[in-house]
């Protein structure tokens, strides 16, 4: 069990919903959530498919261990042909709609076609029907959500929904959940903005019956929630100080990429880490961080909470932004600051907020602005192309370009596609910082070697929650690897690629694999689940899953050429710090992956391999 | 020792482990719908509060029932629900001024905290400490001790 073994099926050209069984001899193969829509996904689409168009499918799907008692229990899943990539996308949210889609009874939802209007599907555990969202287009998240809670009468409702960039087809729009959690990367936002699709609203009321095993998964639970609590990261480190605990970590190393990748340490890292959100402003007296809180099911509670400062240029008259609201992490106080050279904890909030509320990807926002920035100090963009002087550390033209972006006003427009469009169209494509047309989050791979490896290898772009070697290089988890070379790095990018592959198909946060590996939530899933879920089979599921996905970017396209890093990080050494002199060893650590990973030089699985995975 | 839940909000993270546990306890389901303790959360101020039954002495509910359905438990002084004499009038929902107490259309009956004969899943279940089950004649003593840490007992030089 831990599946409901039922999957909703919504036609939108045909305004349709329809309950089929779950393929449970998929489940066996897959577990469930990213692995399990993708085998759906690669089974049902074709891969060279425009990902915004009608033929393009979305799904929101959970895991097994979904809406359970385990920590961190709450994960649901977006997969997609990414917007932004043109890649398979899986992008995965905290917060607690995935556990109320799973309390409905539902595994998955497919949604195929396009509505000829605006709608919203509403589903009240077995009952799902889609509605006119007519009203309900032109507003951000936060007001849809209100809107949904009032019409219905039920403030026990969970929502999840575009803003106003997935409307206006920005390419790295998400889809914002619970008001501040989002399934945030590759675009997925703009593909359900493409098919007409506003929000989808739950209320379950069915709860998790189906556990195989309650006595020993209670058991294996509870031990699973004393080694969060024991550890140091996820027992004291992430709840105190959130995942911006990194900044000054990772600046230290220099590894923080910082004015797009042109330097790799920044002067004011410590004017937007966790320790800031704790100092009190001297304009009101009061901190940054007004607590922390968590996500369904999760006993860690790394997110963060805030509160802007009603004096900053970007709220004066604007009391709608001064309450308390989600942020900052890590990745997102990183792309709206170090990237664009901007120190201003107060702006970063402002963007961040408008990321939030109007469903954008902080991290390709951020780098794509700071992209912009430095096509403005290279003279390339004018002030009257931009529309305001934006040169690296300009807090005001975030906080205006963020709104415009958002809104489809004015230059927003080519700041929503991207920073590879941007600057293949101003002649400059290598000073775009990603991997497959997506942007670099919050590490540079000339300080941590085997992140280069990872980033070129995700199969939805440049990301770092496909490979976190990160753990490794430099926390030590499980162990210490040197971050400055790239030996072995290739073994461990794998080893990480295959369990997060495992971690984000069983319904639980990758976060906890900061103290939790695959033998402490193998017990977890093996008494939920029926079925073999012994360690063996676990790892190649994980392996089964990258394949699968790799197989499916080959038929869209992708070649070996894409596994690779913009020319920056390859051919301009670290100027400062640790890595000083250092760029990435990409072309050393790639062939011995793909040899590891039993794919010719070409990048493409053999025949030998796919047939060990039963692909 | 007579013992009650204790509650504190700023321990709380919403993680809704508490809910999980008491729909367990109750009915065999991870299920917060059918949980009676429930988690507010105040999203613009950034507080999440739990909330149950504080099991009146002297009790709305009890008093309200029309066929005296709600009895005291002597071992804890829970005030439960005997689900075989409730006949879901729901008088004891309207009677309640804290709505700690409701209709459950499944089974047609009323449903409450009852302190779990004396073990509470919720405060075994709360990963931060913020629910705990303590004597009910003190459930200020954490309060007093903070707030006792806080009182300047150094000597003083001589003036």
């Amino acid at each position: 069990m831990g599946w409901t073994r039922k999957i909703l099926r919504v036609d939108l050209t045909n305004g349709t919903c329809k309950s089929e069984p779950l393929n449970m001899e998929w489940a066996q193969q897959y577990l469930g959530q990213r692995g399990l829509a993708t085998k759906y996904f690669v089974s049902e689409v074709d891969p060279k498919v425009d990902p915004l168009s009608p033929a393009n499918k979305l799904i929101m799907t959970t895991g097994p261990l979904t809406g359970t008692a385990a920590s961190t229990g709450g994960r649901y899943s977006v997969v997609t042909k990414g917007a932004l990539t043109g890649a398979i996308a899986c992008s995965n949210s905290g917060g607690f709609f995935g556990a109320e889609l799973k309390f409905a009874g539902w595994d998955m939802i497919i949604f195929e076609g396009k509505s000829p209007k605006p709608v919203y599907l509403s589903i009240e555990n077995d009952k799902a029907e889609l509605k006119d969202a007519s009203h309900l287009w032109g507003k951000t998240t936060w007001q849809t959500e209100e809107i949904i809670k009032k019409t219905h009468q039920d403030p026990q409702i969970r929502v999840c929904s575009i803003g106003r960039a997935g409307e206006n087809g920005v390419l790295y729009a998400c889809i914002v959940n619970d008001l501040h959690r989002a399934a945030g990367r590759s675009g997925v936002g703009a593909v359900m903005g493409s098919k007409n699709l506003k929000a989808v609203a739950v209320r379950g009321t069915l709860g998790v019956s189906g556990i195989k095993d309650f006595k020993a998964f209670l058991a294996a639970t509870a031990a699973g929630k004393k080694v969060l609590a024991e550890n140091a990261v996820t027992g004291q480190g992430l709840p105190k100080y959130g995942t911006q605990v990194l900044m000054n970590v990772i600046n230290e190393i220099g590894a923080l990429p910082t004015r797009n990748h042109r330097d790799v340490q920044f002067e004011e890292a410590s004017k937007i880490s966790a320790e800031a959100m704790y100092e009190k402003r001297p304009t009101d007296g009061k901190t940054h961080l007004v607590t922390n809180a968590a996500c369904f099911g999760c006993t860690i509670a790394c997110g963060r909470i805030s509160r802007i400062d009603e004096t900053h240029f970007s709220v004066v008259n604007k009391p709608e932004y001064w309450g308390a609201s989600g942020g900052l992490e890590y990745e997102a106080a990183w792309a709206l600051g170090a990237a664009n050279g901007v120190g201003d904890l107060e702006a970063l909030q402002f963007a961040n907020m408008i990321c939030n509320e109007d469903g954008m990807d902080p991290i390709s926002f951020g780098a794509t602005v700071g992209a912009a920035m430095e096509l403005y100090e290279l003279g390339i963009l004018k002030k009257e192309d931009i529309g305001m002087e934006a040169p690296f550390g300009s807090a005001k033209a975030l906080c205006e370009l963020a709104q415009m972006t958002a809104k489809g006003e004015g230059f927003g427009k080519e700041l929503g596609l991207g920073s590879a469009r941007l600057c293949a169209k101003h002649g400059r494509p290598e000073l775009s910082m990603g991997v497959k047309q997506q942007e670099f989050p919050a590490y540079d791979s000339r300080g941590i070697q085997g992140m280069g490896l990872a980033y070129a290898t995700s199969n939805r772009g440049a990301c770092h929650l496909r490979g976190y070697t990160v753990a490794s290089e430099v926390l030590g988890i499980p162990v210490k690897t040197d971050p400055l070379v790239t030996e072995g790095k290739a073994a461990l990018v794998k080893a990480f690629q295959d369990a997060t592959a495992v971690f984000d198909s069983s319904g639980l946060c990758i976060f906890t694999s900061f103290a939790w590996g695959l033998p402490d939530i193998q017990p977890q899933i093996a008494a939920a689940c029926e079925g073999d879920w012994s360690l063996e089979k676990l790892n190649e599921v994980g392996e089964r899953i990258w394949n699968l996905e790799r197989q499916f970017n080959l038929a869209a396209g992708f070649t070996a050429k894409d596994d690779d890093l913009p020319p920056r990080l390859k051919t301009e050494p670290a100027k400062t710090g640790p890595a000083k002199g250092l760029v990435n060893g990409i072309d050393k650590m790639k062939p011995e992956y793909y040899q590891l990973r039993g794919w010719d030089a070409d990048g493409r699985p053999t025949g030998d391999t796919l047939k060990r995975l039963g692909l | 020792m007579q013992k009650s839940l204790h509650i504190d909000a700023n321990k709380c993270t919403g993680c809704l482990q508490c809910e999980m546990a008491c729909s367990y306890e109750n009915y065999g389901v991870f299920n917060p719908s059918r949980s009676r303790i429930k988690v507010f959360n105040f999203e613009h101020e950034g507080r999440k509060v739990p909330y149950t039954c504080t099991q009146c002495a002297d009790a709305w509910c009890m008093n309200a029932c029309p066929v005296d359905a709600i009895r005291i438990d002597a071992a804890t002084g829970a005030k439960v629900v005997n689900e075989a004499t409730c006949v879901g009038c729901k008088v004891c929902t309207i009677a309640c001024p804290f709505g700690t107490i409701n209709y459950v259309a499944e089974t047609g009956k009323v449903q409450k905290c009852d302190l779990c004969g004396g073990e509470p899943a919720c405060a075994a279940a709360c990963p931060t400490g913020a629910i705990t089950y303590v004597d009910a004649d003190w459930t200020g003593f954490d309060k007093m001790r903070v707030w006792a840490a806080k009182t300047d007992t150094a000597p003083r030089a001589a003036a």
